[in-house]
């Protein structure tokens, strides 16, 4: 007995001896300066002028996003034009990344200068999370619709759009509603943009199954059993859609946002878009600072570039419908061609709620694998 | 798996040192020796001690903290339960597959002569495939035999089979088939030297003594090397069941195996809250690979009497 738990005692010194070394340092000299007047500033008016804040962002000089793929919303031409712009290199980190990886890099990497200094996140992360943001109000905070953002600017939802499927009209015929992708044209052909009790944009894919085919933002039961119904079929492709599968053919038909369709249609000319009438759901993206952000300034105008007429008419380049649409429509500061150009929806917009979106989740986590099993 | 490899030759030179086991008088800990032994204690501690006190300790606990069953008790739910059954299904396949096809292509080798340009061929490619795993080997599979993949247009070409092919490449049996490319090496490499230990002697006695070919093998051969055979052949299981890239790779819905499940409860941004689960689900793993572990130390011991 006594040698092990001499062995239990030297283990127990060991992992805590090594448990204190792995600890982060203490980061008390971290905020020096302008530093930490910027970690704290909630608006424009903090740092004293637009120019004021350039000038402490391009002290930094850098910047860490993560999770932004470039062919996602058009986030490659959006960060290539911030960096021109500005005299700040943007560190652009796992592009292939979830939103929950962007929490848990937060978390894990805090206090480093390799922390993420902002958020792009799906709505159930977004709001789990509220007190990791540093709240912020942009400039045009005010033009932003009060359902999109939070009173105090702890988030901002950025930029949206409707789940659609997107599909080549050279390989299967057109797709005028969600029973026409169960039929014998589209054998082992629809792929769905991840698993839905993972990923967000497969979790609304399914929620627009699910109302297409008498369900609710309550009742997430029929699209599941919709999916299993095109697994039965051999209709289902397991497939990640990526670009490059997209473009090499492997999945010629992809249920995912309209933006990211939309992307796919510049590249391949046959690729359509189509957002069902009856079955529109739409979904916004949540914009966050990171409270330890270890670039609080450059963060800061990161916030303000996007929110500019330039960065919303860059999401717009990219098929995403910028969250100040509206107001930029009035003033005339929208690119219309590129306004024009978003596929058209005729129903009745679904946003789920939180609650909502937690309980169909859970039904989801319970049955999911089991349908397309 | 790449840990897999080296583990089995230490384990294969270990016995070399077990004689020792009753401590020799006056062989007191002096400090010297000891002190030679820290890094390692501490790299022990860092990669393999913490780990496993925080997976156990996050087993048992509730999200908000606390001691708590919960996440234990979720194990026994259809998800997990699915997810450790296919686990085990694939493993134990592949692993047999590995063996039994490793194990001829391991006696193939051992009867070439040792400078033979087949037998330096074939181990050096065994070594080289048995480390070929995850994302690359995925894509080489998906691009031959996916949906629109190489073998997959010919098959379609040739004998009008379907064009867009089938999804089981995606699924269970698809696994088995791309882990059965890396087992089938790595049994060559641990048994290998088992199939060598078998001295052309034993085969003259038993000539001598008048046993066919055929009695030679049942009763001389086989039965020693039956525990090297299975002791590698749990090896294989554990390599399988750790597994993650491969299948992360290949396999977008569903996340049939526990690694995969571990995954989707750490990065799901539908389901959150998941992370204490996810320490279970590893705590599951855990306990799975040492029962294995244990059971291939207690071969391994049992072979090691007769070759060495």
């Amino acid at each position: 007995m006594k040698p092990k738990i001499s062995l239990l005692a030297v283990m127990a010194l060991l992992s805590t001896a090594a448990l204190a070394a792995c600890a982060p340092p203490e980061d008390d000299d971290k905020n020096s300066g302008s530093s930490s007047e910027a970690a704290t500033a909630t608006s424009l008016d903090d740092f004293g002028s637009m120019e004021d804040l350039v000038a402490a962002a391009e002290e930094e000089g850098e910047l860490n996003v993560i999770a932004l793929p470039p062919d996602w919303a058009n986030y490659g031409q959006i960060i290539e034009t911030f960096e021109k712009k500005y005299d700040i290199k943007v560190n652009s980190a796992q592009p292939d990344a979830a939103s929950q990886d962007e929490i848990n890099a937060a978390e894990q990497l805090a206090g480093t200068d390799r922390a993420p200094d902002v958020f792009d996140l799906g709505q159930s992360v977004a709001l789990a999370n509220t007190d990791m943001y540093a709240p912020y109000k942009v400039e045009k905070f005010d033009e932003i619709p009060e359902e999109f953002k939070d009173p105090n600017g702890a988030w901002v939802n950025d930029y949206g759009g409707f789940m659609s499927v997107g599909y080549d009209s050279s390989v299967v015929p057109e797709v005028t509603s969600l029973d026409d992708l169960l039929g014998p044209d589209f054998k082992g052909k629809v792929a769905l943009n991840g698993d839905p009790t993972q990923a967000g944009a497969a979790f609304s894919g399914v929620v627009m199954a699910a109302i297409a085919n008498g369900g609710s933002v309550e009742d997430i039961k029929p699209g599941v059993e919709y999916f299993a119904e095109m697994k039965k079929a051999g209709n289902f492709l397991p497939v990640d859609p990526t670009s490059a599968a997209i473009e090499s053919g492997q999945t010629p038909v992809v249920i995912d946002w309209d933006y990211l369709n939309a992307m796919e249609s510049a590249k391949l000319d046959t690729w359509e878009v189509y957002v069902p009438d009856e079955a529109a759901v739409a979904g916004y993206y949540f914009q966050a600072i990171n409270a330890d952000a270890p670039h609080p300034a450059a963060a800061r105008l990161w916030q303000e570039f996007l929110y500019s007429d330039e960065g919303q008419n860059l999401w717009l380049a990219g098929g995403a419908r910028p969250v100040r649409a509206e107001a930029m429509v009035e003033a005339g500061t929208i690119d219309q061609e590129l306004y024009d150009a978003l596929p058209p929806v005729g129903g009745e917009p679904v946003i789920p709620t939180n609650e909502q979106t937690e309980k169909m989740a859970a039904y989801l986590a319970d049955n999911w694998a089991k349908a397309i099993g | 798996m790449s840990a897999a490899a080296p583990l089995a030759a230490a384990a294969t030179a270990a016995p070399e040192t077990v004689p020792g086991r009753g401590r020799r008088p006056g062989a007191g800990l002096s400090l010297g020796p000891a002190l030679g032994l820290v890094p390692f204690l501490v790299f022990i501690g860092i990669f393999l001690v913490i780990p496993t006190i925080t997976v156990v300790v996050g087993a048992f606990q509730a999200e908000s903290g606390g001691f708590s069953l919960e996440k234990i008790r979720a194990l026994g739910e259809g998800t997990p339960l699915r997810a450790l059954r296919e686990s085990v299904i694939l493993s134990f396949t592949s692993a047999a597959v590995g063996a039994v096809l490793g194990a001829l292509l391991a006696y193939l080798v051992v009867t070439a002569p040792p400078t033979s340009v087949m037998r330096r061929a074939v181990t050096a490619v065994c070594g080289v495939l048995a480390q070929f795993g995850g994302v690359t080997l995925a894509f080489a599979w998906m691009a031959t035999l996916g949906f629109g993949g190489l073998l997959t247009s010919v098959l379609a070409d040739l004998f009008g089979a379907s064009e867009t092919g089938a999804s089981w490449l995606y699924e269970l049996p698809g696994l088995i088939l791309v882990y059965s490319y890396f087992q089938i090496p790595l049994m060559v490499i641990v048994f290998m030297p088992a199939l060598e230990g078998l001295r052309p002697q034993w085969r003259e006695a038993a000539v001598n003594l008048g046993a066919t070919t055929r009695q030679y093998w049942l009763q001389v051969a086989f039965p020693l090397l039956r525990p090297a055979f299975l002791g590698s052949a749990l090896l294989l299981f554990a390599n399988a069941f750790a597994a993650y890239a491969t299948a992360a790779a290949l396999v977008n819905q569903g996340a049939p195996i526990t690694p995969l499940l571990i995954r989707s409860a750490l990065t799901s941004e539908i389901v959150l809250g998941q992370a204490n689960f996810g320490y279970a689900l590893a705590l599951e793993m855990v306990v799975v690979v040492a029962i294995v572990m244990s059971l291939y130390a207690w071969l391994l011991r049992r072979t090691s009497r007769w070759l060495s």
